[in-house]
Order: structure tokens, then C-alpha cells, then sequence
């Protein structure tokens, strides 16, 4: 079983030594290198930047990040479900339907609360 | 494609000469890794200066003509030689770490998708049984890769490409997977062979086996939410070109810069091939050869991706929230919850 994983484990190696091979050797070699202070400022159309990218973010971003994390937990348990739904036949359905619809009123929940507004 | 005993030959020839047992299986593992990635760089190259086509004749032009020869068909050689020969400037405000980081892992999430593709029968690096389980979970460590580019450039238009990326892609990602199970639930198994094998058939004896043919409505689902997940148009608000020039690689150039594309076309390449797999009927198909079948397929859905770039127009924030959560994921519960319905009623219990 665990031997299955080995080519997971190699291509996420192998995928980090493609890109070190391909910026920190190859490139290295053939490209120029001479940097001065105007081009290793940060970019901004030509202005000076005036404070730091590195803000508070909005709360938006973290309400619709609680909702996915929610269905994303819930996949999971959706995936299992779904091989074995034909041995379990009737019983799958009502159960995981429950477990569903209380999903769906979370939802429906989130929605009348506004919290699905992009504003 | 070897045979099991041609190759249990060779890993017995070694160990004839005392070689460790390691060293041949290495040898070749390293070989299957080579050839994906030849063939992810060709294969992107080849869409780039496809898409690059497509787009000038859509717009009745000629697009890339001169370099190669015929249609400019090396154009993308070029291009990918001329990043290689660029500087590589890290900005000094930027953090350095994280920020060389950043493209390994894009790169490295969307190269570790391709183990459980299946390009034909037998052709496939590994046959996970929990296969498309194991790309949806993959996949989304880009995100963290993006997020990181955007968090270590250190500027302003890449943090808010890199936000709104991750906003977009764990949007669409809930209906993207809820989707995905309707077909599931009939083949019955996670293991990508399986539900290639499963299409195998045909319904009601005329039409095609095809997974698309009984579950339409997941396949357009799946489609939009995979357009949305690879940061395309009309879904490329993280990139935006005319507000956030390009967003979270705003400051990554030379050689870092392509690993980045590179990457992004892998992963236009993987979703289409899921796409194929789980919808199309993989592999399946007469007369010609079914690695041909398969990148036929594939290759079709990602000139409908090239195509909807030009028909429609970018959405808005707010727009792109809305059809996620209440249109795209309502549908997908509804589209559960009848196949469900359908296949205890229509299914022999066994």
C-alpha cells in the first residue's frame, strides 16, 4: 500500500529539483546579473510605494474561507459515502441526505445572514 | 509500455550483477518522471502557441507567424529560451525565502497530479485507488504556492492577486468536488482506471457510455468550477492584466516567471484531463489508438477553454461569489441528490 505512494513522493522531489535545476543551475549560468537599487524596488507603476502590502485583510475573506473549510470537511465523508452507496442502498441515501440537508440549512443560514455578499 | 515480466527481467539482471535492489526501480521511477515532464513542457509550449493562434484568428488576425518556419510553430521555444536568458531580480523588500519557494511549489503540486492520469490503458505512472481524491487534494496546494508568491513579493498588486486567487479557488473548489460525486456515485470506485472502464458501454445501446450522457449537469458544473480553479477568463479576476498587472507573479521575471506559466498550463492541461476521465469516457473510443482518444478529448475541452476567453467578458467580484455559492452549489446538492434518488430506484441492490 504504502509503496503505491513512492511515485508521490518522487515527483514532489523531482519537482523541486526541476525548478531549482532549471533557476539556480541552467539560468544561473546564461543569464546576466547586474542589479542596481532602482530594479530591485517593489513594483508599482513607476511610484515609490507609500506603506507595506502586509495590511489587515477583510473579514470577507475569512467568512467565505469558514464556509469552504465546512464543505470541504464534508467532502470527505461525501467521497466515502459514495463507494459504498450501492451495497448500502436505502439507508445511505436517508442518512446521508440528513447529513446533508443539516449542511444545507448551514447554508441557507449564511445566506439570509448576508454572508455570502461580496460587498 | 513494457510488460511486468520484461521488467521484473531487468530488476533481476541487476541483481545478478549485486547491484542493491533499489537502484533499477530508482532508475526507472526517474525514467517515468523524465518523460512526464518532457512531455508537460511540450505539451505546454504547444498550448501556449495554440491558444496564442486561436486567439488572432478569433480576432481575425494572424497571430505568431515568422519564428520556425510554418505559423511561427516555435514561437514558444523562443519564448521559453529568451526567460531563460533573462536576469532574475528578487525586489529587496521581498521575502526571500518565501519567495523562492513559491514557484517549487506551484510546480511541484501540479507535477505530482499527473501520477494518477490516465492516458490509456496501462498508461498511467500510478493507479492510486484513491485516485481523483488524491488530484482534488493535490491540486489544491497551489493555492498555498499562489499565496505565497503573492505574501512574499511583498506587493500590493500581488497580495491582493494572491487574496482574491484564494478566495476564488476554495469558492468553486466546494462545487467542483460536490460534482464530481454524481458520477461517483455510479461508478462506484475512486480509482481512475475504473471509472475510464466503467464508460466502457453504451446507454440504451446507441449512445455512448459516456459519463457526460446521464450526469450533463455535473459536467457543465465541473467545467465552469474548473475554469474558475485555473484562474481563466471569464474567471481571471486574480489576474487581471488591466488592474493588477497579472497579480500574484507581478514581480517574479526571468526563468521564475515561466516555472509559474509552465505550472498554470500543467494544470489547465490536468483539469481538462479529469474532465476527459470522469465525463468523456477517457481513453474510450473506436478505431484509433486510445492515448490518441485521450488527448483528442482533452485537447478539445482546452480549445473550449481557449474559446470562452474570447466570448465572454471578465465577471465581477461580487458576480463571481454569487454563482459559486448559490447558483453553481445548490445545483450540485440537486444534482447529488437525484442521481442518488435515481440509482436506488433504478439499480438492483447488491
Amino acid at each position: 500500500m504504502a509503496a503505491d505512494y513512492a511515485y508521490v513522493a518522487l515527483f514532489l522531489i523531482v519537482g523541486l529539483l526541476f525548478v531549482v535545476l532549471n533557476i539556480d543551475v541552467l539560468s544561473r549560468i546564461i543569464r546576466p546579473a547586474n542589479p542596481t537599487p532602482e530594479k530591485l524596488t517593489t513594483y508599482e507603476c513607476g511610484e515609490d510605494p507609500i506603506g507595506g502590502p502586509w495590511l489587515r485583510i477583510h473579514i470577507r475573506y475569512y467568512l467565505f474561507t469558514l464556509m469552504f473549510i465546512l464543505f470541504a470537511v464534508e467532502t470527505v465523508f461525501l467521497f466515502l459515502w459514495a463507494i459504498v452507496y450501492r451495497s448500502l442502498g436505502l439507508f445511505a441515501f436517508i442518512e446521508m441526505m440528513i447529513f446533508i440537508v443539516i449542511l444545507l440549512v448551514g447554508l441557507a443560514y449564511a445566506w439570509a445572514k448576508g454572508a455570502l455578499e461580496w460587498v | 509500455m513494457v510488460s511486468a515480466g520484461a521488467l521484473e527481467q531487468f530488476y533481476a539482471l541487476f541483481e545478478a550483477w549485486g547491484i542493491p535492489w533499489i537502484v533499477p526501480r530508482l532508475a526507472i521511477m526517474l525514467g517515468v518522471v523524465s518523460i512526464i515532464i518532457g512531455f508537460i513542457s511540450v505539451s505546454a509550449m504547444f498550448l501556449i502557441w495554440w491558444e496564442r493562434k486561436i486567439s488572432a484568428h478569433i480576432q481575425a488576425r494572424f497571430g505568431p507567424m515568422r519564428v520556425g518556419g510554418w505559423h511561427g510553430w516555435a514561437q514558444s521555444i523562443a519564448d521559453g529560451l529568451k526567460l531563460l536568458l533573462k536576469e532574475d531580480i528578487i525586489p529587496t523588500r521581498a521575502d526571500r525565502p518565501v519567495f523562492i519557494l513559491a514557484p517549487i511549489v506551484v510546480f511541484a503540486a501540479s507535477l505530482a497530479t499527473y501520477v494518477v492520469i490516465p492516458f490509456g490503458p496501462g498508461l498511467i505512472v500510478q493507479d492510486l485507488n484513491i485516485g481523483i481524491l488524491y488530484i482534488i487534494a493535490i491540486s489544491s496546494l497551489t493555492v498555498v504556492g499562489i499565496i505565497m508568491a503573492g505574501w512574499g513579493s511583498n506587493n500590493k498588486y500581488a497580495a491582493l492577486g494572491a487574496l482574491r486567487s484564494a478566495a476564488q479557488a476554495v469558492s468553486y473548489e466546494v462545487p467542483l468536488v460536490i460534482s464530481l460525486l454524481g458520477p461517483l456515485l455510479l461508478v462506484g470506485s475512486l480509482r481512475m482506471t475504473d471509472i475510464v472502464e466503467y464508460q466502457g458501454g453504451t446507454w440504451l445501446g446507441i449512445l455512448p457510455g459516456w459519463l457526460i450522457v446521464v450526469q450533463p449537469l455535473a459536467f457543465l458544473i465541473y467545467f465552469t468550477c474548473a475554469v474558475a480553479e485555473t484562474n481563466r477568463l471569464p474567471f481571471d479576476i486574480p489576474e487581471a492584466e488591466s488592474e493588477l498587472v497579472s497579480g500574484f507573479h507581478v514581480e517574479y521575471s526571468g526563468m521564475r516567471f515561466a516555472i509559474f506559466f509552465l505550472a498554470e498550463y500543467a494544470n489547465m492541461f490536468v483539469v481538462c484531463a479529469i474532465a476527459t476521465t470522469v465525463f468523456l469516457g477517457g481513453w474510450q473510443g473506436p478505431l484509433l489508438a486510445p492515448w490518441v482518444w485521450f488527448l483528442l478529448k482533452t485537447y478539445f475541452l482546452l480549445f473550449v477553454m481557449i474559446w470562452l476567453r474570447w466570448t465572454l467578458a471578465r465577471v465581477r467580484v461580487d458576480q463571481l461569489m454569487h454563482v459559486a455559492w448559490k447558483v453553481l452549489l445548490p445545483l450540485a446538492f440537486v444534482n447529488l441528490g437525484i442521481t442518488g434518488l435515481l440509482v436506488l430506484v433504478l439499480s438492483p441492490m447488491g
